[in-house]
């Protein structure tokens, strides 16, 4: 018998076009994502050379990072409204198809690709964004990439990468309620440090993965990045071909397409360079206390001890104290959105908890669905009239306070509950203190102004 | 991309370790769309006061620097954040090269690919050329992988590839367009399922036409 493969390996070896193992590769790109911060400079370059986009059709742009959720037709930073004017004229003169906002298809980049079906399985996935690794979750090859080489892609389809060791996580047990794919890779990140998974291309695998939706299969692929990997992935399978199934770019001959997909798993863990054990069986929700997303403790837990000059500086920043414990964070902002959690199923957990709930006195809330289909989706089944409701501001698509580049900021000195994906100083705007969790836990701590465990109290 | 094979040059001594890409281009910078204009913001907090006036004893504000092309500095040069925009800053001011005892892996990366040349020399070596003032001169000769200062010769290590791409003026892209044949002999062998992309133009659409 040849060999075992891991599904990474399948996928990678039909892209190589020229190279080999333990040196820059050159990989075919199948789908090239493109948003208004990390393009400018890259059509800049082809511009100035004279050279084309080589595939408008496996290219496609949308706006997300400083698009403005209140007025999106009212820009007022002069340099977001550049970068998006900037985008425009530039997918326009070399012929890149676009979703510009107030259109259907805007939204966040890792939100819209998946949604128009243009996320598959066995695709290399590239986009000038480290979240990239999102696309993963169908079973395709997917991961950040810098500016030049946006320009690179763009003019030849192709990229030079040296190819990562592999590791399989099995997770396996039974979640208990409350318990979520997003705390499932906090508890990952949080339990190892934020930089061990460093040099790895991830699978996730096991009975509980088989059970997720591709929503929450996407919030673990997401943060995988968060903890040092650049890519992360999980098997295709009948979940991962229903959810393509029908989308606007969706393959026109499915069975063919399924057919095709269906060669990418791994043969045997025994492929893997390293595996990972991981039983969820006992996992609490996970809250971060600092500003690093290693920064992680299950919500019934206390603030560690700090172990070296990082954790010192954390505590300074975030006012903590090592032994209080996530329900004594006073929260003044929660933030429902982002690429990890701004999905129809996130807000639909969110309004659950929030239903017939208001939130407390003191807080902001703002709710960012990822897209302008999640936002029409979830007008129809009335969610946003349940956050505004419980005192939630509902805004248009984008990521927002995910990175406060747009007004969408938490104030200095806040504690914000947020559903996204890091919690740097600074990241939701200057001074602002970040806490990740799911969209879950962040209803009830809006509820209750702190954090409290979803799993034992009755809300 | 210019050619870069033997090149004379002024030298600026910025004698310091870890100078990370946030002392090159601090973030405020990186919101801009082009490629160009940043080398008036180089070392920013370094070079400008809080009222943004230029401090006169930084040494690319003097007016005798103002022509330098080679930067002299410590190890771990261009540590920190991957942000591209320090390597563009620095070609923006002028440097065609930096000479230094390290560099960050990244912003090593990032100056092969536009066309900034990294020479990494020995800790004595290093030090002995940050002797220069603005009446040196400094020749580098990447054919023979050399740097000569005040009748001295260093010899530095670059990869093949890198030297390559320097000395013919390539980028990238153009090494990549090498393999052109091989990339659309491989776009004619991509699995089909009728695939439906961005652009296409659908059938009714085409009926139109
Ligand atoms: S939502 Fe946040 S993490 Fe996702 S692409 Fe936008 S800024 Fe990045």
């Amino acid at each position: 018998m040849s060999k075992p493969q891991t599904m990474f390996d399948k996928i990678w070896n039909q892209h190589v076009i020229t190279g080999k193992v333990g040196e820059p590769q050159l990989m075919y790109v199948d789908l090239h994502l493109v948003h208004e911060v990390t393009s400018p400079q890259a059509f800049e370059g082809l511009r100035e050379n004279q050279r084309r986009v080589r595939r408008p059709d496996k290219t496609f742009a949308t706006m997300d990072h400083n698009v403005p959720t209140k007025d999106v037709f009212n820009v007022k930073d002069a340099i977001a409204k550049k970068q998006m004017t900037t985008l425009q004229h530039n997918a326009e003169e070399f012929g890149v198809t676009l979703a510009s906002v107030g259109t259907e298809d805007q939204g966040i980049i890792h939100v819209v690709g998946p949604q128009l079906g243009l996320t598959q399985p066995g695709k290399i996935i590239v986009c000038g964004d480290s979240h990239t690794s999102t696309h993963g979750a169908f079973g395709a090859i997917a991961f950040g990439i810098g500016t030049s080489e946006v320009e690179h892609v763009f003019a030849t389809q192709t990229i030079w990468q040296q190819k990562p060791k592999t590791m399989g996580i099995h997770i396996h047990g039974n979640l208990q309620n409350g318990v979520t794919a997003k705390d499932i890779i906090m508890a990952l990140i949080g339990q190892n440090g934020f930089d061990y998974f460093t040099g790895y291309a991830i699978e996730f695998y096991g009975n509980v993965i088989d059970a997720m939706s591709m929503a929450e299969r996407m919030t673990m692929c997401n943060m995988v990045i968060e903890g040092g990997a650049k890519m992360g992935q999980m098997k295709p399978d009948q979940t991962t071909f229903d959810y393509v199934r029908g989308r606007k770019y969706a393959p026109r001959d499915m069975d063919a397409a399924i057919d095709y997909w269906s060669q990418f798993y791994t043969d045997d863990p025994s492929a893997y360079d390293q595996v990972m054990d991981f039983d969820v069986s006992n996992l609490a929700p996970y809250v971060t206390w600092g500003t690093n997303p290693g920064m992680a403790i299950p919500v019934d837990g206390q603030f560690p001890e700090p172990k070296d000059i990082n954790d010192e500086k954390a505590y300074k920043y975030v006012g903590l104290t090592p032994g209080h414990s996530p329900e004594e964070i006073k929260l003044g902002f929660a933030f429902f959105g982002s690429c990890t959690n701004g999905r129809l199923e996130d807000l639909k957990a969110a309004a659950n908890i929030l239903k017939g709930h208001h939130i407390a006195p003191g807080i902001t809330a703002l709710v960012v669905p990822g897209s302008m289909a999640i936002k029409e989706a979830a007008e129809a089944i009335g969610l946003d009239q349940i956050f505004k409701d419980a005192g939630c501001d509902w805004r248009m698509p984008g990521c927002s306070a995910c990175l406060g580049m747009n007004p969408d900021q938490v104030p200095a000195g806040v504690h914000c509950a947020s559903t996204s994906n890091r919690n740097f100083e600074g990241r939701q705007g200057a001074g602002s203190i970040t806490h990740l969790a799911s969209p879950q836990m962040v209803a009830a701590a809006a509820i209750h102004g702190h954090f409290i465990d979803i799993r034992k109290e009755a809300i | 991309m210019e050619k870069f094979t033997v090149f004379e040059g002024k030298p600026a001594v910025i004698m310091r370790n870890d100078i990370d890409t946030d002392q090159l281009i601090p973030k405020q910078f990186l919101k801009n769309i082009l490629k160009t204009g940043y080398g008036i913001s180089l070392f920013y907090d370094w070079r400008y006061d809080e009222n943004g006036k230029p401090r006169p004893d930084f040494i690319l504000n003097k007016p005798e620097y103002k022509d330098a092309t080679i930067l002299v500095a410590g190890t771990n040069f261009g540590s920190g954040s991957s942000r591209e925009h320090a390597a563009w800053a620095l070609t923006d001011f002028g440097f065609k090269t930096v000479i230094a005892e390290g560099f960050g892996p990244i912003f090593y990366m990032n100056a092969t690919k536009n066309g900034l040349l990294p020479i990494k020399l020995s800790h004595d070596d290093v030090q002995f050329i940050g002797q220069a003032t603005d009446q040196d001169r400094i020749k580098i000769d990447l054919p023979q992988q050399t740097v000569t200062f005040r009748g001295k010769e260093f010899h530095f290590d670059f990869e093949e590839m890198y030297r390559y791409k320097f000395i013919n003026g390539l980028d990238d892209i153009d090494i990549t367009l090498q393999h052109e044949a091989e990339i659309t002999q491989f776009e004619s062998k991509l699995p089909d399922f009728a695939a439906n992309n961005p652009g296409d133009m659908s059938k009714s659409e085409l009926e139109k036409v």
